[in-house]
């Protein structure tokens, strides 16, 4: 790329070391590292079954991984739970969408607010004037939001009466509304047609350019992944097989071999 | 809308004027029989108080809990022996206590909606019913060793005064009712109510997003059984105007359950319907079994017909309109609304093209 970056590609801020996960007898993940560096976009790719949610899922601490660990800010993580990775600072977005469904766009975002919360119920029942004063803050952050990822207009409808497409948009929204350090998304792009992955694409990169937030990605469209990650990562049946630049992937045999299928 | 004054709109301040003014000014003008004070406005206020708890649990979080009326039977005896052995804490202070003990075992008996979910968190929760009226029964210091069963509820005295007259307790319960509300509402449109509805509508996304789900359920179900224990304590006093263990049973806990259902889950306004509802349709099958058949019917024959048209009519709004009677009355606003507007664009076409 030859625009210069705001944020420039920084030390390591996530590292997966030697995570294997399995299901009953069935391995999902075998022996798994990779990292992530602050501030970059970096794609996790490989086919079906290939064990890449299941890797968010270890990282976000939904799965218990039974062997390896995970370091977020230089820190070793003990005892993983989506909890205390939001808390440190990490967001993410679901595979089959994980949207609150009976409430608006603006309420799903404020959810997202939540970590900037301090006030407890008490405070809220009596509608003390800290309480009134946080909400302002965390309202106009996220209008902030809607306003970013362009869906003022829909902003009060229940999300469950949202198209596909934009309800992946709002999730993205929920996300960064946490003002998280790293965000994982789970295949953002899954099920859009072109002009909404083209969107979806210029939203990524936009929210990894301006406030440099490092972007964990897994999509399963190829031309979509080497144009926006800067580094891949390449799964295949719970290994790693690949993990570069686009360009190194790309002419990786392995990978070419995963994907195009090989003559034994 | 722009909120005008703290979280209101100007239309909520409308509601809250108009409502305020039909409870304070015109009923007790024109309703003068104390019938309509001791078995209908009393009781309605209690058990919307009541199902406002039932709302937070389970309209907002979306814990299935039924034991209400065991909280509210907590409420109810923690009224009386804290007015029995401690004078000092005026009825007021009682009120708050009681519904804070009721609130302490809301937290015991929603523990267990960590683990389990659905229907078998319901049965979970029946624990609380059968084990609060249990110890109730069980030990009776709770009832001060009376033999009888049934404890005459001491007099209402708020600073002094006595508050025994039917529109007194009256103003009593709306008092203590109004209040609730508000703080409920406050509650429910604020960052408190999201995170409820975030954990009732995806949980690990809530997590995800730092909503500790520990703290928001077990939080939900104590502010829950405060709503309850107050409501009970209210129902003991204001209505029952005694306390005895089986006026707090399993029937009544399902009789705010379906208030909380048929008013319109996730909805403050709900409660106050589906109480009404619940409560006045009998009375008015009866009043109608009475005045169309001028006795021709036998009574114990009116009130199981009341029973059968009751239940068909429960069954034909779940299907027809399962989110309750808060939304069917949001439907017919808007309906009405769509058609002012259209027959206004209609009157304006005409004006035009007279013109």
């Amino acid at each position: 790329m030859a625009y210069e970056r705001k944020f420039k590609i920084g030390k390591p801020i996530l590292e997966v070391n030697n995570i294997s996960l399995s299901f009953g007898g069935v391995k999902a993940i075998t022996d798994t590292s990779f990292n992530v560096l602050e501030h970059e976009v970096r794609a996790i790719i490989g086919p079906n079954g290939a064990g890449k949610s299941s890797m968010l899922n270890c990282i976000n601490g939904i799965y218990k991984p039974q062997q390896g660990t995970v370091s977020f800010k230089g820190q070793q993580i003990q005892n993983i739970t989506p909890n205390v990775m939001a808390q440190m600072g990490l967001s993410r977005t679901f595979q089959n969408l994980a949207l609150f469904k009976r409430m608006s766009v603006l309420d799903n975002i404020l959810v997202g607010r939540k970590l900037h919360t301090k006030t407890n119920f008490l405070e809220v029942a009596l509608q003390l004037p800290k309480v009134k004063k946080e909400e302002k803050l965390n309202r106009d952050r996220s209008e902030e939001i809607i306003s970013f990822l362009e869906i003022e207009d829909i902003k009060d409808t229940p999300v469950g009466k949202l198209p596909y497409g934009l309800q992946k948009k709002v999730e993205l929204g929920r996300a960064l509304a946490t003002d998280s350090s790293i965000i994982l998304l789970d295949e953002p792009m899954a099920g859009m047609n072109v002009e909404e992955k083209r969107d979806m694409c210029r939203f990524i990169l936009k929210v990894n350019d301006e406030l440099g937030t490092t972007m964990v990605l897994i999509e399963h469209d190829m031309g979509v992944v080497m144009d926006i990650s800067d580094r891949v990562v390449v799964l295949d049946y719970g290994k790693v097989i690949g993990d570069g630049t686009p360009d190194e992937v790309r002419s990786n045999q392995k990978v070419i071999d995963a994907y195009l299928g090989v003559e034994h | 809308m722009k909120p005008v004054f703290m979280t209101y709109t100007k239309k909520d301040l409308i509601n809250l004027a108009v409502c305020m003014f039909l409870s304070v000014l015109i009923i007790p003008t024109f309703i003068t029989t104390e019938y309509w004070y001791t078995s209908i406005l009393i009781p309605w206020l209690c058990l919307a108080l009541a199902t406002i708890g039932q709302q937070i649990v389970m309209g907002y979080t979306g814990q299935l809990a039924l034991g209400a009326a065991g909280f509210m039977a907590a409420g109810a005896f923690a009224m009386f022996n804290l007015i029995l052995r401690v004078p000092d804490l005026g009825f007021v202070g009682s009120l708050i206590v009681s519904g804070l003990i009721a609130a302490a075992f809301g937290i015991l008996f929603g523990l267990p909606s960590l683990k389990v979910r659905g229907i078998y968190l319901m049965v979970a929760t029946l624990a609380s019913q059968f084990f609060i009226i249990w110890m109730i029964d069980k030990f009776g210091w709770f009832k001060n060793y009376d033999s009888s069963g049934i404890i005459t509820a001491q007099d209402i005295v708020i600073m002094g005064k006595p508050f025994t007259t039917p529109l007194a307790m009256y103003f009593v319960c709306l008092a203590v009712t109004t209040v609730l509300t508000l703080l409920a509402m406050n509650m429910a449109r604020g960052s408190t109510g999201r995170n409820w509805m975030a954990v009732r509508d995806m949980d690990i996304a809530a997590e995800s997003m730092g909503v500790s789900l520990l703290r928001t359920k077990v939080q939900a179900f104590a502010i829950s059984a405060f709503y309850c224990g107050v409501a009970g304590a209210l129902f003991a006093f204001c209505y029952l105007k005694s306390l005895e263990p089986v006026a707090f049973d399993i029937k009544l806990s399902f009789k705010i359950l379906f208030m909380c259902i048929l008013g319109g889950l996730g909805t403050i306004n709900g409660a106050f319907i589906g109480a009404a509802f619940i409560l006045l349709f009998p009375v008015l099958l009866n009043a109608i079994g009475n005045n169309v058949f001028h006795g021709a019917i036998d009574a114990t024959i009116i009130s199981s017909i009341e029973q059968v048209i009751f239940g068909g009519l429960m069954i034909i709004f779940m299907i027809y309109e399962p989110l309750g009677m808060a939304k069917l009355w949001e439907n017919i606003k808007i309906t009405i609304k769509s058609k002012l507007s259209s027959s206004n664009i209609e009157s304006l076409k005409t004006s035009k093209l007279k013109k």
